[in-house]
């Protein structure tokens, strides 16, 4: 990808901008990517001749709104290898796919006594909903512990743990601090070992490298446009097709219904239909399809490739800053790094960067008990995805050499 | 840029701050944090009658919120609870455009934090945990 960075760079119109007259660098990808003009250009096109409701119109502008729409859910099918596409359910993003599974299957499957495995090491996404499910359920609720400093999960205890049989397992892929990638295939064939159903956080993951449903052998996976170059508001939630089948509504309305009465109980439709009530975020799904051609075009090897050697010239380079703490492996298995310096707090080092041209993400990274059990509420983050280039990393460690100086 | 932000003066709060530390028998503490960015803060008072007698704050917090909890706990001793609920206030309207009636000039070296939006509730919060702990005896 090395060879055709340039290409790449100049789809990306946000890298014409610039802060106190510094183009501006953005390492900020974790928390949501950046769009290219392909994609954009997608959305308007889309807009001005493409555009009206899905499903349920005889006209020609509903026609190529549902192909747009079916198009984008065969579209994210094929990213994941997932066997059939009705697998794929439209949401809002990972976060809305987590709460859907935990107030279906989980209100359906979790009862009193049973277990709920999660580990340290989840965003709040992914720990939230559970933690209510399991407190309305009177269910209990388990954590694969991290090891020191961040560097990797604990797979021995995750195989003990496992070994009990809790109901379900839900684990993030690729965590959004920690720079470390969890093995995620093993995971699940320890769970299902166990009869346990598992839930997989692909938010990180997911158009950043590979991801095969198949091969990771998991019963659910989440994942989100907006991470991979593809608008915020629309996500998806894949699942095996005979528990998303099983699975009762969550939403209802518009669109998820069979027949409907006034007089007796609604029937609805299979899924992913049942699970998509009200009008879709249809303009949304144009724009992803587009994004994962885009992702396709450039190779998602190449772009994990990249970004991870990116990662690991800053772990190198950020080593040699006295004071400056490093989470997670030294060998990144994930394009980011979390750090903390000691006497120059995270919300100053943004700030300055900032006024530098560089976007850094400051705060406890929406993963408040990881960091505080890391001992450090509140750390940098600086992520790199396709359209990062090795001067970035230069200018990240010139930035905070000259906000150590002036902080401490 | 940021040195209309962080002045000399506040710097020195920041890596120097006054009334960093635990308070012995205070009748009156809060906790603040600001979700946000980690700013995690306490303010802890002695309050005899109706006078702030002792102020002191812990925590772990960026340099504008540090500054401003320095300052803040030096300006607000010997007044009144009364006193201090209208500086309060005088006080957020001087981050919110820039003046506030009435301020110790001190205070006025975080002026220049409207200009940044982001950094309002970095000087705010130990205001807001201060005005929480008036309200809320220790035991």
């Amino acid at each position: 990808m090395a060879s055709n960075l340039s290409e790449i760079r100049g789809q990306f119109p946000f890298l014409k901008e610039t802060v106190n007259g510094h183009p501006l660098i953005y390492l900020d990808s974790a928390a949501s990517s950046q769009k290219p003009a392909r994609v954009i250009g997608r959305m308007s096109r889309f807009m001005e001749s493409e555009y009206a409701n899905v499903h349920r119109g005889i006209h020609l502008l509903s026609e190529r709104a549902t192909a747009a729409y079916e198009n984008a859910r065969t579209s994210v099918a094929k990213l994941l290898n997932a066997p059939r596409e009705e697998e794929v359910v439209f949401t809002r993003g990972t976060t809305e796919s987590v709460n859907l599974v935990a107030n279906t299957w989980g209100r359906e499957n979790i009862k009193p006594g049973d277990t709920i495995l999660l580990t340290e090491m989840e965003h709040h996404s992914n720990l939230l909903p559970w933690l209510k499910l399991a407190r309305d359920a009177d269910a209990n609720v388990e954590f694969v512990p991290v090891l020191e400093n961040g560097v990797a999960l604990d797979l021995d205890s995750a195989r003990r743990l496992l070994a009990k049989g809790p109901k379900l397992f839900a684990f993030v892929h690729i965590p959004n601090t920690l720079g470390l990638e969890n093995p995620a295939a093993d995971l699940c064939a320890w769970a299902s070992a166990s009869g346990t159903t598992t839930f997989v956080d692909g938010a990180q993951s997911v158009g950043h490298q590979p991801v095969d449903v198949q091969e990771m052998g998991c019963d659910f996976l989440a994942c989100s446009s907006h991470k991979m170059c593809g608008p915020s508001g629309i996500g998806a939630l894949w699942g095996r097709h005979e528990i998303l089948s099983a699975m009762p509504p969550w939403q209802y309305g518009g669109e998820m219904v069979d027949r409907a009465y006034y007089d007796k109980p609604a029937t609805y439709r299979e899924p992913p239909a049942r699970f998509e009530a009200g009008t879709p975020p249809i303009l949304e799904a144009a724009g992803w399809a587009e994004a994962i051609a885009f992702l396709n075009d450039t190779g998602l090897e190449a772009i994990r490739e990249h970004s991870v050697s990116l990662a690991n010239a800053a772990v190198q380079q950020l080593q040699k800053i006295d004071g400056l703490r490093i989470f997670g492996p030294v060998a990144r298995q994930a394009g980011l790094v979390t750090f903390s310096i000691e006497g120059v707090h995270a919300h100053d080092v943004a700030f300055f960067a900032n006024e530098r041209g560089l976007a850094l993400r400051a705060g406890h990274h929406c993963a408040q008990p990881l960091m505080r059990m890391l001992g450090s509420p509140s750390s940098s983050r600086a992520s790199f995805y396709l359209y990062n280039q090795p001067s970035d990393v230069d200018a990240l460690v010139a930035i905070l050499h000259e906000a150590v100086a002036f902080f401490r | 840029m940021d040195n209309e932000l962080y002045q000399a003066v506040l710097m020195q709060h920041s890596k120097q701050p006054r009334n960093f530390g635990p308070l012995e028998n205070p009748t009156h503490a809060a906790d603040g944090h600001n979700a946000l960015c980690g700013d995690e803060i306490s303010v802890a008072l002695r309050i005899d009658g109706n006078t702030v007698a002792e102020a002191k704050f812990t925590g772990s917090a960026c340099a504008i919120c540090t500054a401003s909890a320095s300052i803040m706990t030096g300006e607000v001793k010997g007044l009144t609870c009364d006193a201090v609920q209208t500086l309060a206030g005088n006080f957020r309207a001087l981050l919110k455009d820039g003046t506030g009636p009435e301020l110790p000039k001190k205070l006025e070296v975080l002026s220049g934090v409207h200009q940044f939006p982001q950094r309002v509730k970095c000087a705010a919060l130990p205001w807001e945990t201060l005005v929480s702990a008036m309200q809320s005896p220790v035991g």
